[in-house]
């Protein structure tokens, strides 16, 4: 019979091999359901990792890589800081679309301005935006208890009929002959953002996510206020006794997280997505919980999970096209990656032993 | 061993041979042998760690031993689970209650047993026991509701309608007044005369020398002598157990400090933020610089949430809590910090320390204000690192490095840790919450040492612990807490052991089964 025995300080080793073990396992796993489906295991696998990078059309598709995975990451560390601390801010789909709300409309608002401030006073307004959406999770947890996680869901749909009403209303484009979505900023050159070096992909918000990852890293490690997050999520009553206070904690782990999905958002409708329209919430803020996860909320990992999920995304739209593969069987794919890898994630903390029967 | 001729003409009931248990990185148990006579009163001393609990933990079929056998009544006896050793007449009290607050007292007894009779004759029968043994107990109460010593009531009930012929009792005494202590003497006394042999756990020597007929005494997981405990001084017991020999505190002369009392306590009335927790009520004191006040009672009577309410943790009105003079009820554990006070909780795992993080981050969490941890918010890991190496280095912390996390030290020596890393800030006002508990002996002693050398140098130290020894050797004045309320606090010159009991709050309605219950149990040493 195997036992798990509880490791004293968790293995280095294992918590470093484990996501590496989860994507070979995902791909074999993977492999087997797509041969279950009748389609070419390997050829499958390779479409998915391989030919986005390296492959026939691999000079279009290889800016997409940063152009997704930028507010992935971007969103990921905000929700990392969190969920350390044990604060579970499973909303940033809403905090996301309020971002691109606030920053549209500040932008649109000042059509047809034409002043290198302007894109920055979007990114204010954005992050302000996604801070305002995470902040109502935040006050009704502290003052009256209720569970985060409930309510940032429940904001995220609330925020995407907020979106909708947007485009039908609001920000809808006054030159649009009537059709939904706001003005197009590509179009709208202060306020476009644009591709920075051509051909890489590369926009102020997959700027903005590497510094966030710059900027997590030196939070957790060297600053007082990592080291509090870390405590409240490690053993919450020592927290305490450290004089930390877990309803200051929660707010500044909500808004932080909220106000990075809110940048995310405003960089995504001012260049990839390019308008604000009904169909403009596309999941990154679930998707950034498994890059979270999947990057073992060190910012680091999340850089590269978030590199690797775009690649996924990126394969699997490839790989239903070329192979003919069904949308949900890509799903299963990526989700398999985030159940492997917290499978795996048992052994950083305990050891399998093979027991003779005695309990201790 | 001397085991055959202790038992006299009474019939061997139990006896342990070679008994080896050892667990990764630890020998618990190494050829252990001991005899229990029936109706013999048998002692398991040691210090923490000595290897008693692995021991009655085999007994009661809880550990399988590596090596060694066992005999009941002559007949071999090899239990595969707890089920199997009350089949054979075994039952045993734990020290952590395993009882469901939400349950009455019947239900819970029920619970326990293989084929519960229904409630009724059940209640009748439990009504029964506990009058004959002199532990009242109405069947139909709410555990929730019960002090501990009534729930420790509880589980020897449910043991006793066993009709056990060997009671295992795992440190009973630590959570009762010395008045209960008396009472459940005397109810041990009466079953052992009834042929009920008693497997008494306790590193409380007085209480062994009260009580015991005989005395098996462990170290390291050996059995180091055999004896009986009346011939002996507790002195002799002590040094047996600990094997070496023991020198008590130092206490350098008491010195006069100028100023307002380092800390005021008036009218501090708090409710308590856990569940089941006891709210303090009206609890006043004060403590000047250089002295120690010692604070007892039975757990559960407001320990933890005093200790909270002077960390900064618990906060009340600002007059409540004075810090010489100033008023800082209202203030958080940092504020407080910074006006000199320290605190150790009695939780070291999860309270006192982060389990997961490593001793420098552990270092870091309460020593971040006074050391100069942090500048401008960031973190001087260097000034950090070399801090805990300091605590680990003078306080003797048996560790491989400051890198470890403190979920892989042991009890003792995490304690240490923190002891250390509260009383290394030059604290002006320290709160500690069972110091020693779970340390070696002479850790201890050197942790009482430390205390009492702060008081020496203008600090006020309150002690919070339920070893009223410790606390009789080195405070100056005694208090005891009894459902959130303090007693006046008193000079521990010329305090009686009966006053003291009072002071924790008599022994709530129990009466003896037989015999003088109020015998003197803890003649200081």
């Amino acid at each position: 019979m195997l036992r798990l025995e509880r490791r004293p300080t968790p293995s280095r080793l294992w918590t470093a091999a484990t996501p590496v073990l989860a994507v070979i396992a995902t791909m074999i796993a993977g492999g087997l359901l797509f041969a279950l489906l009748g389609k070419p295991p390997v050829e499958a696998i390779r479409t998915i990792f391989w030919d986005p990078l390296f492959g026939q059309y691999a000079s279009y598709s290889r800016p997409q890589l940063l152009v997704k995975a930028g507010p992935l990451i971007l969103i990921a560390i905000g929700l990392s800081l969190g969920f350390r601390a044990q604060v579970w801010n499973i909303g940033a789909e809403g905090q996301y679309i309020m971002g691109a709300l606030f920053g549209a409309a500040v932008g649109l608002a000042a059509y047809p301005a034409d002043s290198v401030l302007l894109l920055p006073a979007m990114a204010v307004a954005g992050a302000c935006g996604g801070f305002l959406w995470a902040m109502i999770p935040a006050i009704l947890k502290t003052r009256f208890n209720t569970n985060e996680i409930l309510v940032s869901l429940m904001l995220v749909y609330v925020a995407q009929h907020m979106m909708s009403a947007a485009s039908f209303g609001l920000l809808r484009n006054p030159e649009g002959m009537g059709f939904p979505g706001s003005r197009n900023f590509q179009q709208y050159p202060a306020a476009f953002n644009g591709e920075l070096i051509p051909g890489t992909g590369m926009h102020w918000g997959v700027v903005a996510a590497f510094c966030a990852v710059i900027g997590a890293y030196v939070l957790l490690s060297r600053h007082i206020l990592g080291f509090q997050i870390r405590v409240a999520g490690e053993a919450p009553r020592a927290a305490r006794f450290a004089g930390v206070s877990p309803a200051l904690l929660t707010s500044v782990c909500l808004g932080i997280s909220g106000a990075l999905a809110g940048l995310a958002g405003l960089f995504e409708v001012t260049g990839p997505a390019g308008q604000i329209t009904t169909d403009f919430a596309s999941g990154y803020g679930f998707t950034a919980i498994i890059v979270a996860f999947l990057g073992r909320l060190n910012p680091f990992g999340i850089l590269l999970a978030g590199l690797l999920m775009a690649l996924t995304y990126i394969g699997g739209e490839l790989a239903q096209l070329m192979l003919n593969l069904p949308a949900a069987a890509i799903q299963a794919f990526q989700g398999m990656l985030l159940f492997f890898l917290l499978a795996f994630d048992v052994l950083a903390n305990f050891r399998l032993r093979l027991a003779k029967g005695a309990r201790a | 061993m001397t085991g055959v001729e202790q038992l006299g003409d009474r019939p061997e009931l139990l006896a342990v041979e070679g008994l080896t248990k050892a667990y990764p990185g630890v020998v618990a148990n190494s050829d252990v042998s001991f005899t229990v006579a029936e109706g013999e009163i048998h002692a398991l001393l040691g210090e923490n760690g000595a290897g008693k609990s692995t021991l009655v933990k085999t007994i009661y079929g809880l550990v399988r031993p590596d090596s060694g056998q066992m005999r009941m009544s002559g007949a071999p006896f090899a239990p595969a689970e707890p089920r199997a050793a009350r089949a054979a007449g075994v039952a045993m009290v734990f020290q952590h209650f395993s009882l469901f607050e939400a349950l009455t007292v019947a239900e819970n007894v029920a619970l326990g047993m293989e084929r519960p009779p229904p409630q009724r004759a059940l209640s009748a029968r439990i009504r029964d026991v506990s009058e004959a043994y002199g532990l009242p107990l109405d069947p139909a109460r709410l555990v929730g509701d019960l002090s501990a010593g009534e729930r420790q009531r509880v589980e020897i009930i449910r043991c006793l309608l066993q009709e056990p012929r060997l009671l295992i009792m795992d440190e009973p005494t630590s959570v009762l007044t010395p008045q209960e202590v008396g009472i459940l003497f005397a109810t041990l006394r009466k079953l052992s005369a009834e042929g009920t042999a008693i497997l008494y756990i306790s590193h409380k020597l007085e209480e062994i020398r009260a009580l015991c007929d005989s005395a098996t005494i462990l170290r390291r997981g050996k059995v180091v002598a055999t004896c009986t405990p009346r011939e002996k001084t507790a002195r002799d017991l002590a040094e047996l157990m600990v094997g070496e020999t023991l020198t008590p505190p130092a206490r350098p002369a008491p010195a006069e400090w100028e100023g307002p009392p380092a800390l005021e306590v008036s009218g501090l009335t708090v409710a308590s933020p856990m569940p089941f927790g006891t709210s303090l009520k009206g609890i006043g004191f004060t403590v000047k610089r250089g002295e120690v006040l010692g604070i007892a009672g039975v757990a559960g009577n407001g320990q933890d949430e005093l200790l909270l309410a002077l960390s900064g943790e618990l906060r009340s009105a600002p007059e409540m809590v004075r810090a010489a003079g100033h008023p800082v009820g209202q203030e958080g554990p940092n504020e407080r910090r910074r006006r000199g006070f320290v605190s150790a909780p009695e939780e070291r795992l999860g309270h006192a320390a982060a389990p997961a993080m490593s001793l420098v981050e552990n270092a870091l969490l309460s020593g971040a204000i006074r050391r100069g941890l942090v500048r401008r918010g960031f973190v001087d890991w260097r000034r950090t690192r070399a801090f805990a190496a300091e605590v680990v280095q003078d306080y003797d912390v048996r560790t491989p490095g400051t890198h470890v996390a403190a979920r892989a030290l042991s009890g003792g020596n995490l304690q240490k840790f923190v002891i250390g890393r509260e009383l290394s800030q030059q604290p002006a006002v320290i709160v500690v919450n069972q110091p020693t508990w779970g340390v070696d002996a002479a850790a201890a002693a050197a942790i009482r040492q430390v205390l009492l050398d702060r008081a020496a140098e203008g600090a006020a130290v309150v002690v919070i612990s339920q070893d009223l020894d410790e606390l009789l050797e080195i405070a100056d004045r005694f208090a005891a807490l009894n459902e959130g309320r303090l007693s006046a606090p008193r000079p521990v010159q010329g305090l009686t052991v009966e006053e003291i009991g009072l002071m924790m709050g008599g022994a709530h309605g129990m009466h003896a089964a037989a015999g003088d219950a109020g015998e003197h149990l803890h003649a200081q040493a």
